[in-house]
Formats: C-alpha cells, structure tokens, sequence
C-alpha cells in the first residue's frame, strides 16, 4: 500500500512540475531539442532540480542575452554562429563514443602515447563505452578519489560539482555566483549564466590549507562537465587553494561551441592559484573544425592581502577568446597572470589578462608568453588599470612572443590607464624569431628539426612554465613539443 | 649508423693490408652554391682516422662554408660531388643524423639559448645521439660524472652548467663550452671553426688541451684556422691551404710557418 501510494505521490510530483514550468520537452530524454528558449533554460534547471531562484537567475540571464550581440573586437575570425542550431543540455552519460580503443582516432592515441597516459586512463579520454565501469572500478579499487575525499572533509573543504553545491550548499552558491562575473557582464558569460551545465564548487574554509591540488586526481571524474562550464572557487579568511583545470590529453568532444565561467573569490589573506591547460580540438590541417572557445574567468581579490595567480598552458582550439582576470579590491592585494599561448595551422587566439587595481598598494604580476607557427594568429590583449583609490598601484607585464615560420602572426595590444599618479606600471614586449642558426646549432648537436624547436621553445616559456606545478609541468613540456609537431621543416 | 655499415667497414679492413690507414673524411670534387653564387668549387679533400688536418686560407676562401656543408647546414646548394664520412655518403643526411654518425662542428661563433640549461642542452643532444644509435639513454648518474669530469679539465664551473647555453658568456667560456660538447659527445669527426677567435692566451691553452686529450687513432679532426698560432697548440699533421673553394696546396706542419711569413696573398691573386 506504501509502495502506490509513493507512486502516485510521485505522478503528482511529476505533473505539478511539469505544470509550473509549462514545458513541453519529454523531461525523460537525455537531450533536449535543439535551440534556445525560455522552455529550454527551465529544462535545464529542471533537470537540475534547481531551487526557484536559480531558475529566475538563469531567466534573467536568458532575457538579458537577446538583448545583447556578439562580441566583435577581438582579432578571431569564424563563421557566424547560430545559437539555435545547438543543444544545450543532453545528459552527461551518451552513448555516442567508440565502443572499444581500436576504433578511436590512431592519431588521437599517439598523442595520448606520447604525453604518456597510462593505457585504461586514455579510454576514458578517448570516451571508450564498453571499458567505463571496468575502468571506474579500478580506479575505485585503488581508493585514490576515497582517501581524498576523506581527507579533504577532514579539512572542512567542499569540493564537488556545482549542481550538487546548489542542493546542499544553497547559501554559498546564492551568495558568490555571479559576484565576480555578474549575469551582464559579457555576451557569452551571460549566455552561460542561461545555460551552464555544470563545473567545480569549492569552498576553503577559513584559516585552511587545502591538502592538496585540487582536480590532479579527479581528472578522470571530472569529465562531462558539457561545454558551458561554470565554475565556483571561494577561498575564505586565511586560506589557501590550488586548482588545476583541464587535462594535457586531447579530450573527445563532440560541441563545438564552449563557453565557460570561472569566478574566484578570495577573501582577507587567502591565495588561490588557479592553473589551465586546454588543450582541445584545434581543427585539421586546413583549419576546418575545431573549437571556439569562449571563456570569461575572473578572481576577485575580495579581502585586504589577498592574492590570486593565473597560470595557463594554451595549445588548444580553434578559436581562443580568454582573459583571466584580477580585480584588485582589498588593500594590499596581489594578481598574477602567467600565460603560454601556443598557435599552430589555423588557430587564432586572443588572450591576456586584466588587472583592475581598485585598492591601495595593490601590485599585479604579467608574464606572457606567446608562440605562434604555422598560418595562425596570435594575440595577447592586456589591461592593466588603476582606479584613483588605488594609490601606489604597482603593475610589471613582460609579453613576449615567438615567431616560427614566416606565415604566422603576433600581436601585442597593451591598454594601459592610470587614474591616479603615484601609480607605477611597467610594460615590457619582444617579438623574436627562432633563428635558422640557432635550429642548426641544436641539430648538429642530434636533435631532429622538431626536437630543437621543441627544446628553444621550452626555454622560451621557462619562466611561465616554472609557475606549475611539478607533474604538471613535465606533461605541459611534452604537450608543447606535440603542439608544435609539423611547425619546421 | 647503419648495421650494413658495420659489416661493409669491417669487410674493407680485413680485405686491405693492415698497415694502410683508412680515410676517414672523404670529400670529392664538392661544389656548393649559396644563393647562387659558387662557394665551394670542385674541392677534394681527404682525413684519415686519426689524423690532424689543418685547412688554413683567406678571409672568404670558403672554410666555414665547407664547416657547415659537411655539418648538413640548409640553404647550401650541393651542385656536385660527395661527402662520405667512413665510407658514408652524408649529402643525403640531416644534421641530426650526421651527427649521430659522428660528425662534430665546433662553431665559430656559439648560439644563445635563452632559457635551456646547459646542462639540460647536453643531455638531449647526448641521449638523441645515443637514441638514434640504438645505444639507449645514459643513466643520469653516469652522464653526471662525464659532464663533471669533462668539465673540470676545462675549468668550467657548476655554475655555467647550471646557467642558461652559451647566455651571457665570454667568447673563452663559449669555445670551453663547446669543447666540452665535444668532449661528451665524443665524435668519430670533429672541425673546430676558427676555434681561436676571441680566445685569450690562457684561454687558447685551456682549449687546446681539450682537444689534444681527445685526439685519438679512431677520431678525425679538422681545424680550420686564418692564423698558424692555433697550430702551435694543436699541432696539425698535415696542412692544406684553401682557396676560392678549392684546395690549392697541401704539405706538413711546415707550411703553416711558411704562411705566416708569407701571408695568403699569392694565394689571394689566384681567388681572383
């Protein structure tokens, strides 16, 4: 009797929701239609199980986007986008991918090889179906994501996905998401703030060193966080935090357009270091396919002596249109930025940073390092500003970039704007070519046209590459040399 | 190198009689243009195993020219001839290859390498060397100590190992540094170009006796020199005095001296 009576409670459950949101889409399928509406933003929070003021949030954000048009500044060329010839929501698990590793990509799989990912660790990536339990199993089986777990809520640190920290952690969410990159704030953050899918949550309690980096070991669990990733990071009083985002493999991806949030926020005396390697789809040989990524990362230096450092390794995509971020509200506060951008066949990038220094005795740090080859084209745009408050604002850019071959380009595009005069900003630029006597030297030593360009290339990025850490670092080295295959010769 | 290699070399030794010596170095009737303009024209040259060959000539004679096509250094037009290294033709090689058959340059002038520790550089090109050989890669312990024994004899400091190759060095630590290449790398063939340009006294010393310790009846060298000073520290075995691209006279030790005197002006007349 028990039984029907929590069936037909559930039937109820179903048709008043169904009711209220007055959708239309069968709420069992995995995938909802394609295009976007105001029916498909409340699928998606639906599917969520959302409270009510999220779903109003993303409301907001979707009508707000109509109103709004594409970013057009920066130096990218694509093919118009139609926003409503895409999915924006289907369930984490499908069944698209291959069913065992010999049906995968061979190139995919020498990439994998090289960068030295271990045999059941490239399936996952690859999105191998038939493996994923086996696999989940093993990597269970030797209790690594356990252990870590226990000991990060030992620390009292929240870390797990953002849909699951709007159900149990409903006061953070409410209180910080959209603090930093609010719902306006840009074309594709607006339309992510609509549409996101999913990300990471993290909380660092006051006073704590979080025991380790966050995300290294979760890379496996982390897949399928869909291509408008938003992601929540907020270090409280004292604290302290490394992340790591992304992944040196190639991942399998079926969308082409992603279009990330990241906001950080961190308050009196905490530190958060946030480090990225992307390294998606970047298209064929001519530049055909690929991925347009569009992201809009930010930290918000919140409380006095705060500080937070972007590092990032770009070999990926397509299209790359990121400028990770440091307001520089609390006194004292410090930002970095320390970025590696690497171009080859038809990629088009335009990246860098921006500082905003609001409060007093602020000082922010940007290192970067841009390398382009092949026909791509590669940008750093920076903002460095001081506020009339933020006296004795201090900032120092070093960009340099490296050319190699003669089709590709470089672009350097500074703004700087002080409001106030006891600030000092300094901006350093080179642009610099790998020279045929430097490659001659290095191969006459034995190394082939790849490995010394690989080699020069290293030593050119050492300073950025020096900010990761450790294991990361060794794989971003090996990525780098991937990235440039084919650039010589 | 090649297996067939091998098998061919030590089929020739136990076919000649064991007295003669075998040409290491074998470069016949080379021409080599450089944007179209003939560098290298019909030169022969041949160094045996083991022996010192100096090549000595004018300014703009060609002696790096003929460094760098040997080395397999790109935008060199090889329009004629061979160059075979032990019986090897080289011409179709790369320079990754030709060195990990054995060939060693010395540069005239050593790159900068923002960024690469030294020490970082010689174990790439070491273990590419030995890799492209099929030696396996040296344990790092083991190329610790050569890099360390390698380096005292040159009075070379951890410091400069440690340091970014060749960034911010004297041209005496430069041409140290490249010695000490050599010395780890340990070539079947070796050219020092111009080796001592920008070198000091002491400093010439110091490199001298890096190369004389590394003479041997199984390595050849090739010391390409505008002065006959180098030749009082690294005392050739034979002498060749080259031309407009070509070799125009060959003898002892003895002819260095004679240039000294003389100067290359006969020589010069003849490039004109």
């Amino acid at each position: 009797m028990a039984a029907v009576q929590e069936t037909v409670d559930k039937v109820k459950t179903l048709d008043v929701d169904a009711y209220k949101y007055g959708f239309f889409t069968d709420i069992a399928s995995d995938k909802a239609p394609k295009g976007l509406s105001e029916d498909i933003v409340r699928f998606i929070s639906a599917k969520k199980n959302e409270p009510e003021w999220l779903t109003n949030w993303r409301l907001d954000a979707y009508r707000r986007w109509l109103t709004m048009v594409e970013p057009n500044w920066a130096r990218v060329h694509y093919p118009k986008i139609d926003y409503q010839d895409l999915y924006y929501y289907s369930a984490p698990k499908s069944a698209e991918g291959p069913r065992l590793l010999e049906d995968v990509d061979p190139e995919l799989l020498r990439v994998y090889e090289k960068l030295g990912i271990p045999l059941r660790e490239q399936e996952l990536l690859a999105g191998v179906q038939e493996r994923r339990v086996a696999v989940d199993a093993v990597f269970d089986s030797v209790s690594v994501v356990t252990t870590f777990k226990a000991e990060l809520a030992n620390a009292g640190v929240i870390f797990c996905p953002i849909s699951e920290a709007v159900q149990t952690h409903p006061e953070l969410v409410r209180k910080y998401l959209g603090s930093v990159v609010p719902v306006t704030d840009n074309y594709f953050a607006t339309l992510n703030s609509a549409v996101f899918s999913d990300g990471s949550f993290v909380y660092i309690p006051p006073g704590v060193r979080c025991p380790m980096e966050l995300s290294t070991y979760f890379r496996i669990n982390e897949k399928n966080t869909g291509q408008f990733e938003r992601t929540l990071i907020i270090a409280d009083k004292g604290s302290y935090v490394s992340y790591l985002e992304g992944c040196t493999a190639p991942q399998r991806d079926e969308n082409q357009l992603h279009a990330a949030v990241v906001e950080l926020i961190a308050l009196d005396d905490a530190e958060i270091k946030y480090s990225t390697v992307q390294n998606w789809y970047p298209g064929d040989a001519n530049g055909k396919g690929g991925i347009y990524n569009f992201v809009t990362k930010r930290g918000d230096c919140r409380g006095a002596r705060s500080k937070i450092s972007w590092t990032q390794v770009e070999t990926g995509s397509a299209i790359t249109w990121k400028y990770p971020s440091c307001i520089l509200r609390g006194d004292d506060s410090r930002g970095e930025f320390y970025s590696i951008a690497i171009s080859n066949g038809y990629q088009q990038v335009d990246s860098g940073t921006k500082m905003l220094h609001l409060g007093a005795n602020t000082s922010s740090r940007v290192i970067s390092k841009g390398i382009a080859a092949g026909h791509s084209q590669n940008t750093y745009r920076g903002q460095i500003s001081a506020h009339r408050k933020a006296v004795n604002a201090r900032n120092f850019t070093n960009c340099d970039s490296l050319l190699i071959g003669n089709k590709c380009g470089a672009h350097t595009v500074p703004y700087i704007e002080a409001k106030n005069s006891s600030a000092l900003f300094e901006h350093e630029a080179t642009t610099s070519k790998i020279s045929d006597d430097q490659l001659f030297y290095v191969m006459q030593r034995g190394l082939s046209a790849e490995e010394a360009t690989a080699l020069i290339v290293n030593g050119f990025v050492r300073d950025v590459l020096q900010q990761l850490p450790m294991e990361f670092a060794v794989e971003a080295q090996k990525l780098i040399a991937i990235s440039l295959e084919g650039s010589v010769g | 190198m090649s297996a067939d290699f091998f098998t061919d070399s030590l089929c020739d030794t136990a076919s000649l009689p064991l007295f003669k010596v075998k040409t290491m170095l074998d470069i016949e009737n080379l021409r080599v243009k450089i944007a179209g303009k003939t560098i290298i024209d019909g030169l022969n040259l041949k160094v045996d195993a083991g022996q010192v060959a100096a090549i000595m000539g004018p300014n703009g004679s060609g002696k790096s020219t003929l460094s760098y096509v040997i080395a397999g250094r790109a935008d060199y037009e090889v329009t004629e001839g061979s160059i075979k290294l032990d019986g090897v033709d080289l011409l179709d090689k790369t320079p990754a290859e030709r060195a990990a058959l054995g060939i060693f340059l010395s540069f005239q002038y050593p790159l900068e390498i923002p960024g690469v520790a030294t020490m970082t550089f010689l174990k790439a090109a070491l273990n590419a060397q030995r890799r492209a050989r099929d030696e396996g890669e040296m344990l790092t312990p083991d190329f610790m100590k050569k890099v360390r024994a390698a380096a005292a004899r040159l009075n070379i400091s951890q410091d400069m190992l440690k340091r970014a190759v060749n960034l911010g060095f004297s041209g005496g630590e430069k041409k140290r540094m490249e010695i000490l290449q050599m010395a780890l790398l340990e070539p079947r063939f070796a050219i020092l170009d111009e080796m001592d340009s920008g070198l000091d006294i002491d400093a010439l010393r110091v490199c001298a006796d890096g190369v004389n310790a590394l003479r041997s009846p199984e390595r050849g060298l090739l010391v390409i020199t505008h002065y006959q000073r180098l030749l009082d520290y690294i005392a050739p075995d034979v002498v060749h005095v080259m031309s407009a691209g070509k070799i125009v006279r060959s003898g002892g030790p003895e002819l260095a001296l004679e240039l000294e005197k003389s100067g290359y002006a006969d020589y010069a007349s003849e490039a004109a």
